[in-house]
């Protein structure tokens, strides 16, 4: 129940520091993107901010804390090597990200924006989403995949 | 800055890593563990929207209504395909794993921002892609 509380709470703060920093307007998202012609870094500085705040605060943590507070143990980080799975994934999603100018959090926190085409948009993710999962299942043979594959803060 | 605490707080107090994409198909799929705090997170993401709308409504700008319906699907399939598969969006491997210097993260932003960069550079539009 406690880490329900603490989920929340990060995400609400998450929500506000990506629509601060300029993340959830689309228009902004592709200038910033687009580097060759009237480039707006200002959003590596939403990055940047994310990075010079988190880096320390993990480092402390993860010198102070044996265990999380709510949890026995921090999630394992994922050591597999880079591989065309990464880097395809990554490519896909970057094509993704360029062509509308939304990425995961960006587009959930976009539901409070009263346009229902964000709708479209987060129905083909989770689309996108299963697909692939069905596929790994199918491929597997129905063994689950770990729930440590996924890269972490730990 | 505000992602930065949350992601600390959500380590700290959870244990886990603050990956939006990784978060929304945790949710979705019924198998794993730890659906509370995931589903609580993503309420949390939609609650601090409404905040937004009501602080600083600018902060969603206007370019999502103009998006055509096949530019959404298309990108949302693009974009969830490619999350599960290379397993983290920005949030994911752009914070959380380069912050603990994470070399598969590392390769994941520069493919995924090159990439995103390329497609921008040949839709060429703003705004209105």
């Amino acid at each position: 129940m406690k880490a329900v509380v603490a989920g929340g709470v990060s995400g609400l703060l998450f929500a506000l520091g990506l629509g601060l920093g300029g993340m959830t307007d689309l228009t902004k998202v592709r200038a910033f993107l687009d580097v060759t012609r009237d480039w707006d870094p200002s959003l590596a500085f939403v990055m940047g901010g994310a990075l010079a705040v988190f880096v320390p605060l993990r480092w402390l943590i993860r010198r102070r804390l044996s265990r999380p507070v709510f949890n026995p143990t921090f999630a394992a980080n994922n050591e597999s090597p880079i591989d065309a799975r990464l880097l395809g994934g990554a490519a896909l999603f970057g094509v993704g990200w360029g062509w509308a100018g939304l990425c995961p959090g960006p587009a959930i926190v976009n539901l409070a924006s009263g346009t229902p085409q964000i709708a479209a948009f987060l129905v083909a993710m989770l689309a996108g989403m299963l697909l692939v999962q069905q596929v790994e299942l199918r491929l597997r043979g129905n063994v689950p995949q770990p729930q440590n594959s996924r890269p972490d803060c730990g | 800055m505000t992602i930065g605490l949350a992601a600390a707080l959500l380590l700290a107090f959870v244990g886990r890593s603050a990956g939006i994409s990784g978060i929304f198909a945790g949710v979705v799929q019924p198998s794993l563990p730890e659906r509370g705090w995931r589903a609580a997170f993503l309420v949390g993401l939609v609650v601090g929207g409404l905040v937004l709308r009501w602080l600083r409504p600018e902060a969603f700008g206007g370019a999502l209504t103009g998006t055509p319906l096949v530019v959404l699907v298309g990108a949302g399939l693009l974009v969830g395909t490619g999350t599960e598969l290379g397993k983290g969006c920005t949030s994911g491997h752009g914070i959380c794993g380069l912050a603990r210097g994470s070399p598969r993260s590392a390769a994941a932003t520069a493919v995924f921002m090159g990439m995103a960069a390329v497609v921008v550079f040949l839709t060429g539009l703003r705004g209105a892609p």
